[in-house]
């Protein structure tokens, strides 16, 4: 038999305590290497479409709010569009689409300031409820997590992907509550009660 | 539509979570409480992950790759390398223009960060992190000085074989990855109980760079080369999008 000659993914390792010093230097204090950190924000001056705030916290399976995380999002612009190399077009010129976002070094509490993204074709042509793409790495976790923010205040029902989670009740701990005008609070929880939906896709 | 335009944007192949680290790996303490207890909930990937950020070349500034000097522009202390590679996909194709980021600690084993106080001293001129963009071929490279192994409070006697922290973007959001390049060599590797979430043999030898002499510079610095592999990408043609959906 012939083999099959793949190469393996690199193997992932844990992004460490020490994980703002390669990806967010100026955060944490070490300046003057880059002149800014990368992903300050996922939109520029000007971005089409409703403008919204995202606050939360990670946290783990003792209750404890995580200072050490590290998430990365990932969104499409208001007309459901990614940038970059998203095959059916342009998008907004001012949505950049990816953020780098670290938990506050004292409270655990990050924030998120982007506008809401619009609905976004499953592979078999069915929408998508508008979701953020995040990806979350800390001290002790081997292998980035993969999650999604959905809104409180759209139809997720129909969402192909929302669909697929078979305990119905898990589905809520995706779904981001309205707080206050253009204003949402999503807690992400590794383990245990309440535990946030994780994705292998 | 080109060739290279259809393979970029197909649907990512599947994780072979088996190769990776487990999730809850109780060597490593930290990880009892921050793993996932419930299953990962699986299907192939969207275009939320087959879509990702575009990094330019030209956000790169000229020290941006080069650790020794890209502090203070006076040489840090410490065993001079040339870090290099390419990052390729599982298909073995070099992935081009993807930003490639480290960070490791100085040849002491300390590192620029608050949290860490361990007796070994800052070095003045090394800050710890580095990045640059693939080149057209998916080749890279960094100079940078050997860090130090140090001991880490997990067992009362851990310490962290000798390590550069990288992060590395593909072309899609999903390929998202962070891993650890080890040293040829390091007694200390078979040790470490955060290597050791590995499961595979194999998968933990993937980790470990060679000593690579054909790209030292004699009298200046030596050399390792690490490849770094990102998930592939299946063509997107002919393909039954509702089968199993």
């Amino acid at each position: 038999m012939q083999e099959l000659d793949y190469l393996k993914e690199s193997p992932s390792q844990t992004a460490g305590p020490y994980v703002h010093i390669g990806l967010t230097p100026n955060k944490l204090g070490i300046e003057g290497i880059y002149p800014f950190d990368l992903g300050e924000s996922p939109i520029k001056e000007g971005a089409q479409g409703e403008a919204i705030t995202i606050i939360g916290t990670v946290q783990d399976g003792a209750g404890m709010v995580m200072r050490d995380a590290l998430i990365e999002s990932w969104q499409a612009d208001a007309q459901g569009i990614y940038p970059g190399n998203d095959p059916r077009g342009a998008a907004d010129p001012n949505v950049t689409g990816w953020a780098r976002i670290i938990a506050d070094f004292d409270s655990g509490e990050w924030t998120l300031k982007t506008i809401k993204p619009g609905r976004v074709p499953f592979p078999d042509g069915r929408l998508m409820a508008p979701h953020i793409a995040l990806w979350v790495v800390a001290r002790g976790i081997n292998l980035g997590l993969q999650t999604r923010i959905y809104f409180q205040d759209e139809d997720n029902e129909s969402c192909p992907v929302l669909q697929r989670i078979e305990h119905r009740p898990r589905v809520n701990t995706l779904i981001a509550k309205k707080t206050a005008a253009n204003t949402y609070r999503f807690d992400i929880v590794l383990q245990g009660e309440n535990e946030t939906v994780f994705f292998d896709m | 539509m080109t060739l290279s335009d259809k393979v970029e944007r197909g649907p990512l192949f599947f994780r072979d979570r088996d190769w990776h680290p487990a999730a809850y790996a109780p060597g490593y303490k930290t990880s009892m409480t921050r793993a996932p207890f419930r299953p990962l909930v699986s299907m192939g990937s969207t275009l939320s992950e087959e879509t990702g950020p575009a990094f330019g070349h030209s956000m790169i500034g000229l020290l941006d790759n080069n650790l020794i000097m890209n502090f203070t522009g006076e040489p840090a202390i410490g065993e001079r390398i040339i870090m290099h590679g390419r990052v390729l996909d599982e298909q073995g194709r070099g992935v081009p223009n993807v930003l490639v980021e480290i960070w490791q600690a100085n040849a002491g084993g300390r590192y620029r960060h608050k949290k860490d106080s361990y007796a070994a001293p800052l070095d003045p001129n090394f800050g710890g992190c580095g990045r640059t963009i693939s080149g057209p071929d998916g080749a890279y490279e960094f100079l940078t000085v050997r860090p130090g192994a140090y001991p880490w409070p997990n067992r009362v006697n851990d310490w962290r074989p000798m390590h550069i922290h990288i992060s590395v973007f593909g072309s899609g959001f999903g390929q998202r990855l962070i891993t650890q390049m080890y040293f040829e060599g390091d007694p200390l590797i078979a040790r470490c109980p955060i290597v050791n979430t590995i499961g595979q043999d194999k998968a933990i030898q993937a980790l470990v760079a060679p000593l690579d002499m054909n790209r030292a510079i004699p009298m200046d610095c030596l050399a390792y080369k690490f490849d770094i592999v990102l998930r592939g990408r299946r063509q997107s043609f002919f393909e039954n999008r509702k089968e199993g959906l």
